[in-house]
């Protein structure tokens, strides 16, 4: 494997009318990447797909898959399969001809396509069901239909828009985690999308972020998760806390910000080096879990944060603090349960530690409504 | 929750009410079918009999009528499918943003009356006809052509209209992922959306079928040298009718309701199918398994028992003969008739006693001594004045005399409007010297 066939998108933009659905992506998915676009309802990831697939023409830019470029060549004859985000089975044809689909439009003989059908068939555990018609499988099996279907067409390139958005939990890990294997087994290049930030994280060599038709961020989900790039990442991927203010110090490296809950003093984010001066607007950005009750002497790294609690929240394996600072922002504090009894009156004053190197600096700029 | 026992009352009354509203005449027309009195009537119940069903075959003019009935439907459901597909396809597939005025335009034939339709088709290819210097025998003059096409310009907007209900449900995606697969356009339609749409073809053309089959509005102008059944109807209503037309009534009900029972048997079948878990084409294509496929299938049931009941009644028709009850009726009225011929000699008696007494009285007398005669040998129950109306009684007194010269089985003759006809007439007056 590895040799698969990539996709790069040139400055492509997509207009409709006057509405930008796709502004100025640039990026570049290497042959047996597992690739995954990750953003909100509506930002313009089903119309990034279109345009790999070819059922959307970019306004501007190029769609290049495996160096050629895709200009004017009809979604039928590109070397991609999507998996449609609503699956698009056939509801009129046995499970076997859907599967086999791709090859009766190219004369396949009957026999041929039973005996391609009965292996792809096998490979989704599905074996002997070919008969069915599509109303007669579960959620889970019409997913693994759909992905049979695409991958007997041989694509290069497979797209999958949320193809797991309607199933369960449960059922959702279990594909996830099936999806992958089969990535790795065909080794072609999956291009992912999704709205679900575990879902990104968890099967994606790379993440693109996605915010109002723009590309955030794109790296692996450690990088993502850790470094994020703009204040919208590092609030749309997992839970944060925001601390804005002014800068009040900066060095290479750290920079110290004014907030309503004391100066915290957090690393730059990578994508900001340099850009950051005395007196701009800037957050800090500090995860759940590495907020800690202070406790002892302060450290060297440490910051300690003052804040009135709110609420307490007990659930399961953790147990969640909710605080307000001075400005009436909100902080959540979660501390792995170990058994150890908590009350706190609503109301009273915390004092919170958090290490300078678990807090991220950023420009001031816009965040996910979530 | 309980109801008020009242208003179970007044709904059952309302139902009754409603349901005598809505299917009381075709009983009633059903009824005549049956009935041996050659006016369609209901009661008096006289004598059952199965001969206006062999009336009704040997009708040639009903029996073109059906034919050319069937050959304009056929054509016309040919045509409309094929124009309602394509102004479907255009309306729901092609043209997003002139929609709403091709919609207008296309639904347009519907709104407007049948008349108009039937003269503007006759117009126009007179005018063409013209046009290309055809003579009047070209195809374009042929009603048969000129009925095909003056109801499928209105039929075929009726297909439209099933054909975007069913396209308004089909999903877009399926024809992008078939194209996604590799398929071309063609392909994409013939084997994804053409499939999908094959129920409402179906649905369609029965719908096309039905409404040529019954068009009266438009054809009456377009049919030229083919009257269709409806037209040979109406013409049959202004010349005198026989309950040889319920009978027709008869056969074309029973064959609907045959078609309504078949379709929702079908229906529950594979309803049941489903929710058995089983593939429903595995159930639709398999063979004729009667109590299986009874099963909890109340359509189907009745749909059996009708099938017996029909097969029945032929068969009892084909055995039964309704002479020993004619002669019987027959003789029946004859008593009555003798008794009323008396009763009116003894009044006319009376009256000329009176007449003596009074002096002569001009206005009541022409009127009245003509009546008696013509009018006695009518059944006992029925009203004097319809009778005026009835020159069919006039046939069966004229059959009473000369009964091998089965008048009854004449078409043509007894019926309201036999007044109108000359045939019937001359019978009358030459009863009237014979007595
Ligand atoms: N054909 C179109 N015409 C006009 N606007 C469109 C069209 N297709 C998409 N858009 C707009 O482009 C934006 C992005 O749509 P897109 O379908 O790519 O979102 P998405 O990221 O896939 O969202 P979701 O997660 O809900 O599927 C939306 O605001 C949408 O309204
Ligand atoms: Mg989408």
């Amino acid at each position: 494997m590895s040799t698969g066939v990539g996709v790069d998108l040139d400055d492509v933009w997509v207009k409709f009318g006057d509405f930008v659905a796709v502004r100025e992506a640039n990026v570049s998915i290497k042959g047996g990447e597992f690739f995954s676009f990750l953003g909100p309802s509506g930002c313009g990831k089903t119309t990034i797909l279109r345009t790999v697939s070819g059922f959307q023409e970019p306004s501007q830019g190029e769609v290049r898959i495996g160096g050629t470029n895709m200009v004017g060549i009809g979604p039928n004859l590109r070397p991609t399969a999507l998996i449609f985000q609503n699956l698009a089975l056939f509801p009129l044809m046995p499970i076997w001809e859907n599967i086999t689909f791709s090859m009766e439009v190219r004369g396949a003989s009957k026999g041929e396509r039973r005996k391609r059908a009965d292996e792809l068939l096998e490979l989704i555990a599905l074996q002997g069901q070919g008969d069915k018609m599509v109303n007669e499988l579960s959620g889970g099996q019409k997913q693994r239909v759909a992905i049979a279907r695409a991958l007997c067409a041989e694509p290069d390139v497979l797209l999958l828009d949320e193809p797991l958005s309607a199933l369960d939990l449960k059922l959702r890990q279990h594909m996830r985690t099936e999806l992958r294997a089969i990535q790795k087994q065909v080794g072609i290049t999956f291009i992912y999308i999704t709205h679900d930030q575990g879902e990104a994280l968890t099967m994606s060599d790379n993440v693109a972020v996605m915010s109002a038709g723009v590309i955030d961020q794109i790296a692996d989900g450690r990088t993502i998760y850790d470094d994020p790039a703009s204040p919208f990442v590092a609030s749309f991927v997992g839970e944060n806390n925001v601390f804005s203010g002014k800068i009040k110090t900066i060095t290479k490296d750290y920079a110290v910000v004014d907030t309503p809950a004391g100066d915290l003093r957090a690393k730059i984010g990578t994508a900001a080096r340099g850009k950051l001066q005395k007196g701009n607007d800037a957050m800090a950005f500090v995860r759940p879990e590495a907020l800690a009750i202070a406790a002892g002497r302060k450290g060297k790294d440490e910051n300690r944060l003052t804040a009135s609690i709110k609420t307490e929240e007990f659930e399961g394996q953790s147990y969640n603090i909710f605080l307000n600072q001075a400005d009436g922002a909100e902080i959540k504090m979660s501390l792995v349960n170990q058994g150890q009894a908590y009350e706190h009156a609503p109301g009273s004053q915390m004092t919170l530690s958090c290490n300078a190197d678990q807090a991220v600096v950023l420009p001031a700029g816009a965040l996910a409504s979530e | 929750m309980r109801q008020n026992p009242l208003i179970k009352v007044f709904l059952a009354i309302y139902l009754v009410i409603f349901f005598s509203y809505l299917l009381g005449p075709l009983v009633i027309m059903g009824i005549t079918a049956f009935n041996s009195p050659s006016f369609p009537k209901a009661a008096p119940w006289e004598c059952l009999t199965f001969e206006w069903f062999s009336v009704l075959a040997n009708d040639h003019r009903i029996m073109t009528g059906i034919r050319n009935s069937f050959i304009v439907g056929i054509g016309t459901v040919i045509l409309s499918v094929i124009i309602g597909l394509a102004g479907a396809l255009v309306l729901t597939q092609i043209w997003p943003k002139l929609r709403a005025t091709y919609y207008t335009i296309v639904i347009a034939p519907i709104l407007i009356p049948g008349v108009v339709l039937g003269i503007s088709t006759l117009v126009f290819w007179g005018r063409m006809n013209a046009f290309l210097g055809l003579s009047d025998e070209s195809f374009l003059q042929n009603g048969i052509f000129l009925t095909i096409i003056g109801q499928t310009t209105f039929i075929s907007s009726y297909c439209m209209l099933v054909f975007v209900a069913r396209l308004q449900r089909f999903d877009q995606g399926l024809t992008e992922a078939a194209l996604d697969l590799g398929a071309t356009h063609v392909q994409a339609f013939r084997k994804v959306m053409l499939p999908f749409l094959y129920p409402a073809m179906g649905s369609a053309a029965v719908l096309a079928f039905l409404a040529s089959f019954e068009n009266y509005n438009t054809t009456t102008f377009t049919f030229g040298k083919y009257p269709t059944l409806t037209i040979e109807l109406a013409q049959k209503v202004r010349y005198g009718i026989n309950p040889s037309i319920s009978a027709l009534a008869v056969i074309i009900v029973t064959i609907t309701i045959l078609g309504a029972l078949f379709y929702e048997m079908r229906k529950r079948r594979e309803a049941m199918a489903i929710a058995n878990g089983a593939p429903a084409s595995a159930v639709s294509g398999g063979g004729f398994k009667l109590p299986k496929m009874l099963a909890g299938n109340p359509a189907a049931i009745i749909l059996a028992l009708v099938l017996i009941g029909g097969i029945g009644t032929v068969l009892f028709a084909q055995a039964y003969n309704p002479q020993a009850c004619k002669v019987e009726v027959r003789e029946e009225k004859r008593k009555a008739t003798d008794k009323r011929i008396q009763e009116l000699q003894e009044k006319a008696k009376q009256r000329s006693l009176q007449e003596k007494l009074k002096g002569p009285d001009i206005f009541n007398q022409p009127a009245q001594s003509p009546v008696p005669p013509a009018q006695a040998p009518s059944n006992p129950g029925s009203g004097t004045f319809g009778d005026v109306f009835n020159p069919g009684n006039l046939d069966e007194g004229d059959a009473k005399k000369t009964p091998d010269k089965g008048s009854s089985l004449n078409p043509g003759s007894g019926t309201f409007g036999g007044v109108f006809n000359p045939k019937n007439l001359n019978e009358s007056s030459g009863k009237g010297t014979s007595q």
